[in-house]
């Protein structure tokens, strides 16, 4: 390692609040380029559930009114 | 004349490849599966890129410390540009093919190459402090990327604009197309215009003005966003189809299966 310490390694001669702040900030915008979709496709999934249910739950309900 | 049986360019291969891409539940599976192992790589490769380059590399000899944010700013930064080639060509394909898939690519290459250029400026802010002693000058360069992140974002409200989503998308590749005038600017600012911004230190032809401790962990760094952007781009392309083929069976089985 080129660093001495860990100290140092953080500080990089005063140029660490740079370096590292960039780091962090492209880590996150990283991150949530695919947690975004990510979160999108489980969301449209479960709607799509819930509706497919509900279709079944009404059709049901339809074919127990015809018996009657 | 065509002789009857003379050889085809395009072998039989290929043409099941054409079909296959316009076969919506074939693409999602296949994104999947090459998600499942492309993602993991990527995340190790930028990794280890980044873990070297913060770690294992002399500072430069004239700007110190504050230059390896070039093993985020550069990758970005070109990947930001290839992704505006793809968006573009997918508009192409989109408009003299109507190819729907092509649609889709280039929508969701949009965020991602405005993510990358977003990365691409504020790291170069960053790092324009401490060695031009400005967060932001209005450079050939740093204009002309500001201009492909508006670019980026134009085709994205484009097409939210529209209700009619077939006018959205040709629109779309009509402005990416038009855009695409300001790449061969961005890769030339550095040369026509004066500019503070340096010139490129990795050069395909010619000797490259970096050191080799330096280039070796730099190239990982482009190559593992190269594959994330490939991720991402699969990441929002599985999300469109699902979005466009909710009606179908096999999303339907898909939603089921999945709860």
């Amino acid at each position: 390692m080129y660093f001495q310490s860990f100290a140092d390694l953080l500080a990089m001669d005063g140029h660490g609040p740079y370096v590292w702040s960039a780091y962090l900030l492209t880590a996150l915008v990283l991150v949530q380029l695919f947690v975004w979709p990510w979160l999108l496709r489980r969301r449209l999934l479960r709607e799509l559930r819930l509706e497919l249910r509900r279709s079944e739950r009404s059709e049901g309900d339809a074919a127990a009114v015809e018996l009657s | 004349m065509f002789a009857p049986d003379a050889p085809s360019i395009i072998s039989d291969d290929m043409w099941s490849l054409f079909h296959k891409l316009g076969s919506p539940p074939w693409l999602y599976r296949i994104s999947g599966s090459i998600l499942r192992w492309l993602l993991p790589i990527a995340v190790l490769g930028l990794a280890v890129g980044a873990t070297w380059g913060l770690l294992y590399t002399a500072p430069d000899f004239r700007q110190g410390n504050s230059y390896r944010i070039i093993y985020i700013h550069v990758p970005a930064a070109v990947v930001a540009l290839a992704g505006y080639y793809v968006m573009a060509i997918a508009g192409a394909i989109h408009l003299i093919w109507k190819m729907k898939i092509a649609d889709v690519a280039m929508m969701a290459a949009a965020p991602v190459g405005a993510a990358l250029t977003f990365i691409a400026l504020v790291t170069g802010s960053i790092w324009g402090k401490p060695t031009w002693g400005a967060w932001w000058v209005w450079d050939a360069r740093i204009t002309s990327m500001l201009i492909l992140l508006f670019l980026y974002l134009g085709v994205m409200a484009l097409h939210e604009a529209y209700d009619n989503k077939a006018a959205a998308s040709r629109a779309c590749a009509v402005l990416a197309l038009v855009g695409t005038v300001n790449i061969p600017i961005i890769y030339k600012s550095v040369d026509w215009w004066y500019s503070l911004h340096q010139p490129a230190s990795i050069k395909f032809s010619g000797a490259s003005t970096i050191d080799p401790s330096m280039l070796w962990p730099l190239l990982v760094c482009i190559i593992s966003f190269y594959a994330l952007f490939t991720c991402a781009l699969l990441g929002n392309m599985r999300v469109a189809i699902l979005q466009r083929e909710r009606r179908t069976s096999w999303v339907r089985r898909l939603a089921v299966e999945t709860g």
